[in-house]
């Protein structure tokens, strides 16, 4: 509480490093700009924190999107000097004495400032079904739970600590080329659910996989794995995502459906 | 009842086109994995045992490898060294000129670069069939 009432400037009284932020606002700029501000240096500061010191003391116009500070709600997501990041994951301190560039996350819209339209990547997103679903044989609710072992677990358990954060869409070359191509997180959480012992989904999902701007338009650059904050490794359900997409396809060879 | 069912009408449903990517994608894999164990070991062969003599270059001689390619053997082994690697590299190629934002003639730059990888495959089979004596 009194972290966030106390100017950090009072404990750090000489150390300021230089934040510059695009700024757009759609109603009075043609084009985006850049805005240079002096935020008081602490090495515990994260971006986040940096840009609510901003928002707080220096401009309150700066537009930004975050919520739990802690690398849980995917909010927070911007380009700091040019790489997708979460604002409450990177800290000053990486970048002190140098300046920090924050941009809108790259490859979307901007809608204001360091806010983006996401719509694209949550269309996709409910595009491929991300829940699970059940055998139509399935049983009742009174019979009680589906059991997991340890090892059908660990087989989703990775892809599943997403937190549409968006990051990924903001490294992918490929996105950036062809909006259509369905995207790392998208069929990252596909691979979660087809991977699923308790999913019966995986023919549905598999029309969508199978597609030119489904997992073929991925050529394994890698970079939305780099850039993933949670280790969830777009890229490698991608590319076993290929694997059963070229199985799907010999036996679509000889039964075709 | 009849307004509600025609604003609950069903969305016309989505058109899947499947992608015959995966023929290519285990082409170039499979040649990709061919050139990574490969082309090391050209090297340490071709570049530095024979020149430094630690292998004799006579067991690479024009005679020997002549008979190895046009032996039953070794005719299948030459077409997969040497069509899998072009495979590889003619996609690489292929989405390379699409990395580079060339989109002109799409159609085309895949006719161009997988044509070329299998006329070559062709003529290298051929050439091999000719060559063989059983």
């Amino acid at each position: 509480m009194s972290a966030q009432t106390m100017p950090a400037h009072s404990t750090m009284a000489n150390k300021v490093i230089e934040v510059e932020i695009l700024r757009y606002r759609p109603e009075q700029d043609d084009n985006p700009f850049p805005q240079l501000f002096e935020v008081p240096y602490n090495p515990d500061m994260s971006i986040l924190e940096a840009l609510q010191y901003i928002k707080d003391h220096l401009d309150s116009t700066v537009s930004f999107r975050w919520s739990c500070r802690m690398a849980i709600c995917g909010s927070c997501g911007l380009m700091v000097n040019n790489i997708p990041k979460l604002g409450c994951k990177a800290f000053l301190r990486d970048y002190y004495p140098q300046k920090v560039k924050l941009e809108a996350l790259a490859n979307f819209p901007i809608e204001r400032d360091l806010v983006v339209d996401m719509g694209d990547f949550i269309k996709k997103l409910e595009e491929i079904k991300p829940y699970i679903i059940p055998a139509t044989d399935d049983k009742c609710l009174s019979e009680g739970t589906y059991k997991q072992t340890p090892e059908q677990m660990e087989k989703y358990k990775q892809f599943s600590m997403c937190i549409n954060c968006g990051l990924c869409y903001s490294a992918c070359p490929q996105y950036g080329l062809d909006k259509k191509f369905t995207g790392p997180a998208a069929l990252a959480l596909l691979a979660r659910y087809n991977r699923d012992s308790r999913d019966a989904g995986s023919a549905e999902r598999m029309k969508i996989v199978n597609q030119e701007e489904g997992v073929w338009s991925c050529t394994f650059v890698g970079y939305c794995s780099v850039v993933c904050p949670k280790g969830v490794d777009p890229a490698a359900a991608i590319q076993l995502l290929k694997v059963e997409s070229s199985k799907d396809y010999l036996i679509g060879m000889f039964k075709p459906d | 009842m009849n307004a509600q069912q025609t604003t609950t009408n069903q969305l016309p449903e989505k058109k899947y086109i499947r992608s015959h990517e995966p023929i290519f994608w285990g082409l170039f894999g499979a040649g990709g994995m061919l050139t990574a164990f490969l082309t090391p070991v050209m090297v340490l062969v071709t570049g530095l045992l024979i020149p430094l003599g630690l292998i004799d270059a006579e067991h690479l001689s024009y005679e020997k490898l002549h008979q190895f390619v046009s032996s039953w053997y070794g005719a299948p082994i030459v077409l997969v060294l040497v069509a899998l690697p072009l495979w590889h590299t003619l996609h690489r190629i292929f989405h390379s000129l699409h990395d580079l934002g060339i989109k002109r003639g799409r159609d085309w730059q895949q006719v161009i670069c997988y044509g070329f990888a299998f006329a070559v495959s062709v003529f290298v089979f051929t050439l091999l069939l000719q060559m063989l004596s059983l």
